[in-house]
């Protein structure tokens, strides 16, 4: 069985958000970029596989990206992924997810990989359509937001827990199909420096839109939504802070939400 | 492609959605600019219920797909269903609530149509050359962008829940359209699907949250914030350090690695607001902030704030909900 963990890299959470001055894009300049989060559990994960399954043959990690995007792959090798493919290619900045999920689709068929793993989202676009989309492409089954992952005995087959609004469901799905992963699956070990060392010699494979067969096609063919005018949230108002003693407070608060917000 | 505008009415139980519902009025005033109708389109199994909910809303058109193999939600059969009715309506414009089904749906049925999708948009209008033009946020809410479509391709987006209130009307036709599912859409098979929380709401569903936060200390003084939500019939909330503590579970987590929630009212007690916790609720309507530190960065999103011992004000606001509803 080979595994695929398509990763992404994104601005860490605790970003300081500052727009272009076009507006057609975040400022990127000194913006620490990370592992997504949510990736994070879909490294994990793999990996736990590989180490527990002795037909698991591989765990390769995907990135589509700049060249920084190539320490977003010397994490998951650090982890215990065993290779990696960067798609290495400024053309990605301008497509939107379809057309990057019609492109991997076709590395993915090229590569015959049984199971990939996805994060639920990504902290940076807020989305979460590479993954479900990168599945119908492939015309895979997939399932979401996984909290729950055990492969069956024969390896050819799997159940997935996951929780839906107010529900908690089991889903069995046999292989290929893929997987985006939710917190409470796993959590990602920390790389020690020994394995970050290591990484280092584990092989990558560097390659350009150019090697990916029908890509120009692919991307025509479906996708092509543009992000445009970017803006800081919405001022919130200031706020009114309550004084006095708590039954006080509470009546006010209680008549200012009845009255005044009319959220109650 | 004909001018209309479909909404996915997601249901679960014959119950629809309130955020699919509420996907009606954007979709009217997108006909109305396109000079098309509002198509609904249902997907399910005995939902007479979401159909009368439906017809409430004054959409033009109903597609009802109903099957019991379409009973529980599957990604496969349910954009095998979403696919056929779009083939059959053949609409510019397919909205849904932003929900795990939208997210999980919208982007398969959009590659399917080849397509075009956003997610969780507040915003929607044709621009002058005819392309959808939304708004959405993203960075965790720290910045929003506009998404223009492509002209010429179908364009499918997931409504962020309560941006905008469902309108009412009347005058919808109805017509059933078979399910005929495609080859291979049996690989995905749900073996249980067990309800959580006994009879407290999730986050996700609830006009109204309120979350606690570390400063409760413990699991058992947990027990004031579910008796605030009780009798504001509200879902519980809780902080990502409560739920690290043991306090609640990951299930009721709100902020970026739990659920983002964008209910009419969102009361946080006793957190502090990290920035990991606002971006999962900063678009709620009203949101208040009760917490003993006045530093607390929750004061910065909130609406109303009291300074004050959480375990002092939330039973306090409990007591007078009471009085008031007497």
């Amino acid at each position: 069985m080979k595994i695929l963990v398509v990763l992404k890299q994104v601005p860490d959470s605790t970003t300081n958000v500052k727009i272009r001055p076009d507006g057609e894009d975040i400022e990127r300049a000194g913006v620490k970029m990370v592992v997504d989060p949510f990736a994070e559990f879909a490294i994990e994960q793999a990996v736990l596989l590989k180490e527990k399954r002795s037909d698991v043959e591989s765990v390769t990690a995907l990135v589509a990206g700049p060249a920084k995007a190539a320490e977003a792959l010397r994490t998951a090798l650090a982890v215990g992924a065993d290779d990696g493919i960067h798609i290495q290619d400024d053309v990605f900045d301008g497509l939107d997810e379809l057309q990057v999920a019609a492109a991997l689709a076709a590395v993915i068929k090229e590569g015959g990989y049984d199971l990939v793993f996805r994060g639920k989202q990504e902290i940076d676009l807020d989305s979460g359509a590479l993954g479900p989309a990168l599945a119908e492409a492939l015309d895979w089954p997939h399932v979401g937001a996984v909290t729950e992952f055990a492969l069956a005995e024969d390896g050819k087959s799997f159940v997935a827990g996951r929780r839906v609004e107010g529900a908690e469901e089991k889903v069995e799905v046999p292989l290929p199909a893929l997987v985006t992963c939710e917190k409470g699956l796993c959590e990602m070990r920390y790389p020690s420096l020994p394995n970050l060392m290591k990484a280092k010699r584990k092989p990558v494979k560097a390659m350009t839109t150019a090697e990916v067969a029908g890509f120009a096609e692919l991307t025509a063919s479906v996708g092509g939504s543009k992000l445009h005018q970017f803006a800081p949230p919405p001022e919130r108002p200031p706020g009114r802070i309550l004084q006095g003693e708590a039954e006080e407070t509470a009546k006010e608060l209680v008549k200012l939400l009845r009255e005044e917000a009319k959220a109650i | 492609m004909t001018n209309d505008i479909l909404v996915f009415v997601e249901q679960r139980d014959d119950k629809a959605h309130p955020g699919a519902l509420q996907c009606v009025a954007p979709a009217k005033a997108l006909a109305a600019k396109a000079g098309g109708k509002v198509v609904a389109c249902i997907i399910g199994d005995n939902m007479d219920n979401v159909v009368a909910a439906v017809e409430q809303t004054g959409v033009d058109q109903i597609i009802k797909i109903s099957d019991p193999a379409l009973k529980l939600y599957s990604a496969l059969r349910y954009r095998t269903a979403l696919t056929a009715a779009i083939e059959k309506a053949d609409p510019r414009v397919v909205l849904m609530a932003t929900t795990f089904m939208g997210r999980d749906l919208a982007p398969r049925v959009a590659m399917r149509a080849k397509g075009a999708v956003a997610n969780d948009v507040v915003e929607l209008d044709f621009t002058g050359s005819n392309e959808l033009d939304v708004v959405r946020p993203l960075y965790n809410g720290k910045a929003s962008c506009h998404v223009v479509f492509p002209a010429d391709k179908l364009a499918v987006a997931t409504v962020r829940p309560n941006t905008f209130a469902a309108p009412t009307g009347s005058g919808a036709a109805s017509e059933d359209l078979p399910f005929a599912p495609a080859a291979g859409d049996d690989r995905i098979d749900v073996k249980e699907c067990a309800k959580t929380g006994g009879d407290v709401k999730d986050v996700t569903e609830a006009d109204i949250i309120v979350s606690g936060g570390r400063a409760l200390k413990s699991e058992d003084n947990f027990k004031i914030i579910y008796e605030l939500a009780e009798v504001l019939d509200a879902a519980v909330g809780a902080s990502r350090a409560a739920c690290d503590a043991g306090y609640q579970p990951h299930s009721r987590q709100v902020g970026l690695t739990g659920k983002t929630v964008t209910p009419k009212l969102y009361i946080a007690c006793g957190i502090s607001g990290a920035i990991q916790h606002l971006a999962g609720m900063r678009g709620s309507k009203v949101i208040v902030a009760v917490n003993s530190d006045p530093e607390a960065p929750l004061f910065g999103v909130a609406d109303y704030g009291i300074v004050d011992d959480v375990f002092k004000v939330v039973p306090a606001l409990k007591e007078e909900i009471i009085r008031l509803n007497g």
